[in-house]
């Protein structure tokens, strides 16, 4: 009995394995291909410059991967809102917009209005969670009853939002006397407190915990209640839920709700920081790394976790890797570059899967050429 | 004599399953020969071998007498090895012509010129009479018209060899006497035609040999002429099989399901023209028709898959038109679909999932809106034993792996498990082997006997004198005739559905 148990347990282990294979031969190809440059640029720093990248946050001790800690947060969300959107065959591709709306609501409530401590972070982030849900309901609507693009739409979103952020920062939120072009800290009381009881000397706050919290709420949700059965089916085939008597039109607008929701937290999570200003004309990018690590996530919350521990640690290590002759652009390269790899890599694997046969005759062709020869020659 | 085609011994493993075991086929030129098998026994392995889709682990090919190795469709074409698979390949979005060509277009430079190769399909189209319009766009043009681009393919490329896979499960009964005909020709120009098939009459109708095929072995070759098709069956299933589908004459009960004054907005016209009907408990309602007169729109107006533009369908004496899907099926429907793969199944979810899709919310699979797991798996189980639905990993199979009459199985089985009063079963038997066939009949006369009201709509007028108890045919959108299939012919119900005859009565 216990044999089994271990064997089954092995197998598992062997399947998770498979599962996530393509997302370890991308980051390795990544990788190998960023050791190349930086051996291109200066060979004798690149070793020690990847061990750096790879060891991320960890370098700067505790403090470091408090740091890596805060950064990741935003992204795991973006991430996550992507990979949602995406369980219900939607591409998310606003995250950047809904972030910022997410943001701008967050921080007008922490600038403008005064709340006891913990009832005002509260407030900001529930107004950010809804200006970031409304920027996903809009072009959920409109894809659902008029079958607009959401892919159009949500781009289209990230602009308004833009034009909304600059207008409502210079207007509002600007430092003023002369300085209009960045926004004031929130208020100390609608910041997210810190953990510096954890993590001493950095300034990483809760924001991780809400993030890890809601990633894993969101995993509940698609894979164990009825909402995520059906809004997977809708996913997966839409005329097949249509036909089971789905709301289709429904779950549409609900994922692409809480795609924005999700991402609308993650703005707020950002900047609901103290001292943390922001510049009035400024594109959440972190909206678009949520793409990549939805990708590299393989589209799931919890790959999502992962994938954005891993992105903000090679992060973290790019700006270590400046103690090196290198710039932190390396880092987003070598980033694209594992992106790209996961695409490929899924790829190559399928190419390989449908091939194996002829792969292998042809080896075994190549062999026998071979060995013909060498017949021939002996 | 040397045979046009001769397979010696092909053995093709796919993991543990061997597709093709030691399989033998030979075929003189110019006949038209079968290949006759249950789904699953290997036919379109054996040809997809000779098509040079895939490489055989053993075994040799003869063409011609000359042993020849085929590795892809590029060395099959140019041993002028045609094919027509069961799914078309073609640009949906480009022009009849532009399909022809594709791949084998005349060029200049590299511009693509058309003068000369015109000039050759113009020849070629008069000589077989293949009319269809060149500068259609393909998914403008019906089913039967797009299995006659891919036979001028074949012809545009001087194909000697013509491979038709399962080619008349798409097409309508007048398409299908087009189709032998047009195959006959071939034949008595030298073609030689392979017939992937598991019709029997098709085979009696037009092929002169005939190989079957077994779960991957070959049973034998024999002579159309001499053979029955109760022998050939036989060799195919493993044991005999009855084709007359026993069913006792009973009384039929209320009316459960009315139709009344339906009409369906279609491309300019109307698709379904105030169309009214009853089905009765105990009774099975046939509707007959050739493809594209409307039986789609009604099903799909009726079940909610789009909404008609005026009438109403009653179960039980209530109107369910407006409501939702859900709620129809609540009120007692049940719809075993058209299409399958579009509508029948999710086919990424798996089999307990599918089995589960309509009624996921309801109390006995949901607690708190969390699905309860087990019960869904001790639900899938059930009509896995009931309904003998056969697959790899039972309820957890996906179902994309099953084969296409389980998956049928699935469904007809979720449907018939799911409370209802009436069930709408629109072609429910399609591309399916004769097993499978004779059980979903079986099924539906056991639906008719527990005094269930069913709907049959079906392109197969066989099927539909068969199992009906009425029969209404549908022509352009409108019911043209009612009849009583114990005293109506197929020719007469073949006039009505072509347009010739029209009858006075408007359903009941």
């Amino acid at each position: 009995m216990e044999v089994n148990q271990t064997s089954v347990f092995k197998k598992q282990v062997k399947n998770f394995y498979e599962i996530i294979k393509p997302s370890l031969i991308s980051i390795g190809i990544g990788l190998l291909i960023g050791l190349i440059i930086m051996i291109i640029f200066d060979p004798i720093d690149a070793f020690p410059a990847l061990f750096t990248l790879i060891l991320g946050g960890f370098r700067g001790g505790v403090v470091g991967v408090g740091d890596m800690l805060e950064m990741a947060a935003p992204i795991m969300l973006a991430g996550l809102s992507v990979a949602f959107a995406f369980k219900t065959g939607l591409f998310n591709i606003g995250a950047s917009g809904q972030m910022m709306m997410g943001t701008l609501a967050s921080i007008y409530v922490g600038i403008m209005f005064s709340f006891p401590p913990f009832l005002h972070v509260t407030i900001a982030l529930i107004v950010g969670v809804i200006a970031g849900a409304i920027w996903g309901f809009v072009p959920g609507i409109l894809k659902a009853t008029r079958n607009v693009n959401e892919v159009v739409t949500s781009i289209m979103m990230n602009y308004i939002a833009l034009y909304i952020f600059t207008t409502v920062v210079i207007d509002f939120l600007s430092q003023g006397a002369g300085s209009n072009s960045t926004s004031r800290p929130v208020q100390n009381s609608a910041a997210l407190p810190r953990l510096s009881w954890l993590f001493p000397g950095s300034t990483v706050n809760i924001g991780i915990f809400i993030a890890i919290g809601v990633i894993i709420i969101a995993h509940i949700i698609i894979h164990k209640t009825t909402l995520g059965f059906s809004l997977k089916a809708s996913g997966f085939s839409f005329d097949g839920s249509k036909y089971a008597g789905m709301n289709t039109k429904a779950n549409i607008i609900t994922a692409m709700t809480i795609s924005g929701l999700i991402a609308g937290l993650g703005g707020s999570i950002l900047y609901l920081v103290q001292t943390k200003t922001i510049a009035h004309f400024h594109i959440f990018t972190e909206g678009f790394d949520g793409i990549s690590v939805a990708l590299l996530g393989l589209g799931e919350p919890i790959g999502a976790l992962f994938a954005g521990l891993f992105l903000a640690n090679i992060r973290m290590g790019g700006y270590f890797m400046q103690l090196y002759v290198y710039t932190p652009e390396l880092v987003d390269m070598i980033v694209a570059v594992i992106i790209y790899s996961i695409a490929i890599s899924m790829a190559i694997q399928m190419f390989i899967k449908h091939n194996r046969e002829k792969i292998k005759a042809f080896i075994e062709k190549r062999k026998e050429a071979k060995s013909k020869k060498v017949g021939e020659d002996a | 004599m040397t045979y046009k085609i001769e397979m010696k011994g092909i053995t093709k493993r796919f993991g543990t399953l061997v597709a093709n075991d030691a399989v033998n086929l030979e075929v003189k030129p110019g006949e038209i020969h079968a290949l006759l098998g249950e789904n699953g026994a290997g036919k379109s392995t054996l040809m997809s071998i000779l098509f040079g889709l895939y490489t055989p682990d053993e075994g040799h090919i003869y063409i011609d007498g000359k042993e020849v190795e085929i590795t892809n469709p590029n060395d099959a074409n140019r041993l002028g090895i045609g094919m027509v698979h069961q799914h078309f390949k073609l640009v949906e979005v480009f022009t009849v012509l532009d399909n022809i060509f594709l791949g084998a277009e005349d060029h200049n430079r590299g511009f693509v010129t058309y003068e000369k190769s015109i000039e050759k399909l113009k020849h070629i189209i008069d000589t077989y009479k293949l009319r269809v319009d060149l500068n259609a766009l393909i998914r403008d043009i019906t089913v039967g018209q797009q299995q006659r681009v891919e036979i001028l393919k074949m012809l545009y490329r001087d194909s000697e060899i013509m491979i038709f896979d399962e080619p008349t499960a798409v097409l309508t009964p007048q398409e299908i006497t087009e189709l032998m005909q047009i195959m006959r020709n071939f034949a008595k120009e030298g073609k030689t035609i392979i017939l992937i098939t598991h019709k029997l009459n098709e085979i009696k109708q037009v092929a002169d040999r005939c190989t079957i095929l077994r779960r991957g072995k070959m049973i034998g070759t024999v002579d159309v002429k001499n053979t029955t098709t109760d022998q050939m069956a036989e060799m195919m299933v493993g044991r005999e099989v009855s084709f007359t589908v026993e069913k006792e004459d009973m009384p039929t009960g209320d009316t459960v399901f009315e139709v009344k004054n339906l009409s369906v907005e279609g491309r300019g016209r109307h698709a379904v023209n105030d169309v009214s009907f009853r089905v009765k408990a105990h009774e099975i309602l046939g509707i007959a028709g050739i493809d594209g007169n409307g039986q789609t729109e009604l099903v799909q107006a009726i079940t909610g898959l789009t909404i008609p533009k005026a009438g109403e369908v009653l179960i039980n004496g209530e109107d369910i038109s407006k409501l939702s899907i859900r709620k129809k099926y609540e009120k007692g429907l049940s719809h075993i679909p058209e299409d399958r793969h579009k509508h029948g199944v999710v086919l990424d979810y798996d089999l307990q999932s599918n089995l589960v899709i309509q009624n996921y919310y309801q109390s006995s699979f949901q607690k708190h809106q969390f699905l309860k797991f087990d019960a869904i798996t001790e639900h899938a189980n059930e009509l896995i034993n009931q309904f003998d639905i056969r697959s790899e990993r039972g309820a957890k199979t996906l179902v994309r792996s099953m084969s296409g009459g389980n998956q049928q199985k699935a469904i007809l089985g979720r449907e018939i498990s799911r409370k209802h009063d009436i069930i709408i079963a629109v072609q429910p038997t399609r591309g399916l082997d004769v097993g499978a066939i004779e059980y979903i009949h079986k099924q539906l006369i056991k639906e008719r006997e527990q005094g269930k009201a069913v709907l049959l709509v079906s392109l197969e007028i066989e099927e539909i004198m068969n199992l009906s108890d009425r029969i209404l045919v549908m022509y352009e959108g409108e019911i043209v005739g009612e009849f009583d299939p114990k005293e109506v012919t197929i020719n007469e119900l073949g006039l009505y559905m072509s347009g010739a005859k029209r009858g006075e009565s408007h359903g009941s």
